[in-house]
């Protein structure tokens, strides 16, 4: 007879074995990722780019080539596997919450608020910067301030009854992003000029991010990260419904607050730097789950590497499948990729719960 | 007998429709109560404001003297467990770790369970003999199974009193008795429970006490013997039915004839 205790190791060795190859997928990726471009560089010349940089530090002028590889290939492939790997977390916290397989980053209309930011933003043509991180413009800022009201606005909408109830907050987030959603097709209306920019900033891309969109995002994605891992065992008492919750020593509608906040951040961030990238945080976790279940701790870790290995990919494709260095917007790609894999996903778990 | 649940004119319900009429109860230490009474009678209701879920329009519920609402949430549940009702609708997640969930209450903000709750956790599925499925998914396990990994995760809370709400719907029999066997062998160490019951036979088979709610409102409370009787069953289910020993535990079981429920209604309202 094999113990239990077997069982349980065997399990736990399993996920650490997969969250392992995922984290070493991701590596090996972005130095491969960083060598690919339209301009010709050598694996070779791509890798000491790379260990000058993280390791020893840069010795006399830099090349083109290094140039290329570290602010302009590198930055971005970082990018890529934060705001995928956020999105993937932020998508398994909202369908944790609020209890809903379709539930993604974009439910609760934070998105709507981020989008809505950039276009009165890019409206208003405001070409001030901001101090500090100066290269930025104002876009981005103006979308995470949108993302954070949005928010503020879900959340005071969404507890008017005194709690935060998760029907409420579906509610009210639908209310809000369908407010903005009116709000920015007005801001379209009354100026046809910036139509085009709004509508290719919404539909998500990485192009020309540097490594200051890195440091406007990181401290948001550090954060709402630690208060996600913090919270990240009520979120299997929380799947169990509310009432569940309560019985067992809950404060759920804290914890549920919490948690909404964190991923919010997470969002807000992603969106405020490369629009809204569709399907990485509706399809990782579902993808996740079917193969090791529905614990969230190991979900969320394996949900992560998954996301940011999924976007780094979606971002190559973007920039190399057209000639002459255009590029597709990268949540089209996410899109195109993630429609027909979300079907495949679903004709496996019809099967699966109809056994 | 000291009261430890002392529930005084409590109004409870959804919204502020109240489903629960000026109740008065108080259990005390040690009795196994079955809340019996139709559907919609306020049972589930009654049990949501035992745990302290659903917060009263009126009245009070408390315990050992000190009002519910005024308690934290941890220390409650370290007071009270649930047990829901089988829904057929099971997480995908280890049985082990929904049992831990009962060592919740007892964990520190940033600590995670110890060894010590999973020693605990797992004695007490040796108890419900849930133990050899312990690491696989809740979603793998049968109706009965999931049902007693439930009861052990409210063994795990280590609580006084343990409140089921129609713990055992959907169960066939010999799961049923399983599980009430082990709620009476925790009854006899001291724990207090209290259930709500569909099965009013089985009621009268486990319980010290039973109370019939009907419309809100307490109708009948008492010891089994004295009022598990013909007179009141036909009153309380608008039913005729007579009542019988029990050929091995004399405790009196209830007998129903099919069709009477139609011509009782009939006669009456033709008179």
């Amino acid at each position: 007879m094999t113990g239990t205790a077997d069982i349980a190791q065997r399990r736990f060795r399993r996920s650490v074995l997969f969250a392992g190859i995922t984290a070493v997928a991701c590596m090996v990726s972005a130095v491969l990722a960083s060598a690919y471009g339209p301009l010709d560089i050598s694996l070779q010349q791509t890798l000491e780019t790379l260990i000058h940089h993280i390791f020893t530090g840069v010795q006399g002028v830099e090349t083109t080539n290094s140039i290329v590889v570290w602010e302009i290939r590198f930055s971005r492939i970082i990018l890529s596997l934060l705001i995928g790997s956020g999105l993937a977390v932020a998508g398994t916290v909202f369908q944790g919450i609020l209890r809903n397989p379709l539930a993604d980053p974009f439910t609760i209309g934070v998105s709507s608020g981020a989008a809505f930011g950039a276009s009165v933003a890019i409206f208003f043509g405001l070409s001030g910067t901001v101090p500090y991180l100066a290269g930025l413009g104002i876009v981005p800022f103006a979308a995470l301030t949108g993302a954070l009201l949005a928010l503020g606005a879900v959340i005071t909408l969404g507890s008017m009854g005194g709690q935060l109830k998760r029907d409420a907050l579906v509610l009210a987030g639908v209310v809000v992003a369908t407010f903005l959603a009116a709000l920015i097709s007005l801001v379209k209306s009354l100026d046809e000029d910036s139509v085009a920019s709004i509508v290719f900033w919404i539909m998500g891309s990485l192009q020309g991010r540097t490594w200051q969109h890195v440091q406007l995002i990181l401290p948001w994605y550090g954060l709402g990260m630690a208060i996600i891992w913090r919270f990240s065992r009520e979120l299997d008492i929380l799947s169990l419904g509310e009432t569940q919750a309560q019985q067992l020593g809950m404060n759920a509608s804290r914890v549920r607050l919490w948690l909404l906040v964190g991923a919010s951040m997470i969002t807000g961030a992603s969106v405020a730097v490369s629009g809204v990238i569709g399907f990485v945080g509706l399809v990782v976790p579902h993808l996740v789950r079917l193969i090791q279940g529905g614990e969230h701790r190991p979900l969320l870790v394996s949900s992560a590497f998954i996301g940011g290995l999924l976007l780094l990919w979606s971002d190559v494709l973007a920039r190399t499948i057209l000639p002459e260095g255009a590029e597709l917007p990268v949540g089209v790609v996410t899109a195109l990729l993630g429609g027909p894999f979300f079907c495949l996903l679903l004709h496996r778990t019809m099967k699966r719960s109809s056994r | 007998m000291s009261a430890r649940i002392a529930i005084e004119n409590l109004s409870a319900g959804y919204g502020k429709t109240p489903v629960l009429h000026e109740v008065s109860l108080s259990i005390n230490k040690g009795e196994m109560v079955g809340l019996l009474g139709p559907n919609g009678s306020g049972k589930t209701t009654l049990l949501m404001s035992l745990s302290g879920v659903r917060k009263p329009l009126r009245g009070s519920v408390s315990l050992d003297g000190i009002n519910l609402l005024q308690i934290p949430p941890k220390k409650r549940a370290a007071q009270l467990a649930s047990v829901p009702q089988y829904t057929g609708e099971t997480p995908d997640i280890e049985a082990l770790s929904l049992v831990l969930m009962g060592r919740y209450p007892y964990i520190s903000a940033l600590g995670g369970y110890s060894d010590q709750d999973k020693k605990i956790a797992l004695s007490c599925m040796q108890e419900t003999a849930t133990h050899d499925f312990a690491y696989r998914s809740a979603r793998d396990l049968s109706g009965g199974e999931f049902q007693r990994v439930l009861i052990a995760r409210a063994l795990a809370q280590q609580a006084k009193t343990v409140l089921l709400d129609e713990a055992t719907s959907g169960l066939d029999i010999a799961r049923t008795i399983e599980i009430f066997d082990l709620l009476k062998q925790r009854h006899n160490n001291g724990t207090t429970v209290v259930a709500a019951i569909h099965d009013i036979n089985l009621a009268a088979l486990y319980c010290t006490r039973l109370i019939f709610l009907k419309h809100g409102r307490v109708i009948l409370d008492g010891t089994v013997n004295d009022v598990f009787t013909d007179a009141n069953l036909t009153t309380i289910y608008d039913t005729p039915i007579h009542t019988f020993k029990h050929p091995v535990t004399h405790a009196p079981q209830a007998f129903f004839t099919p069709g009477s429920a139609a011509a009782f209604t009939n006669h009456s309202t033709g008179e």
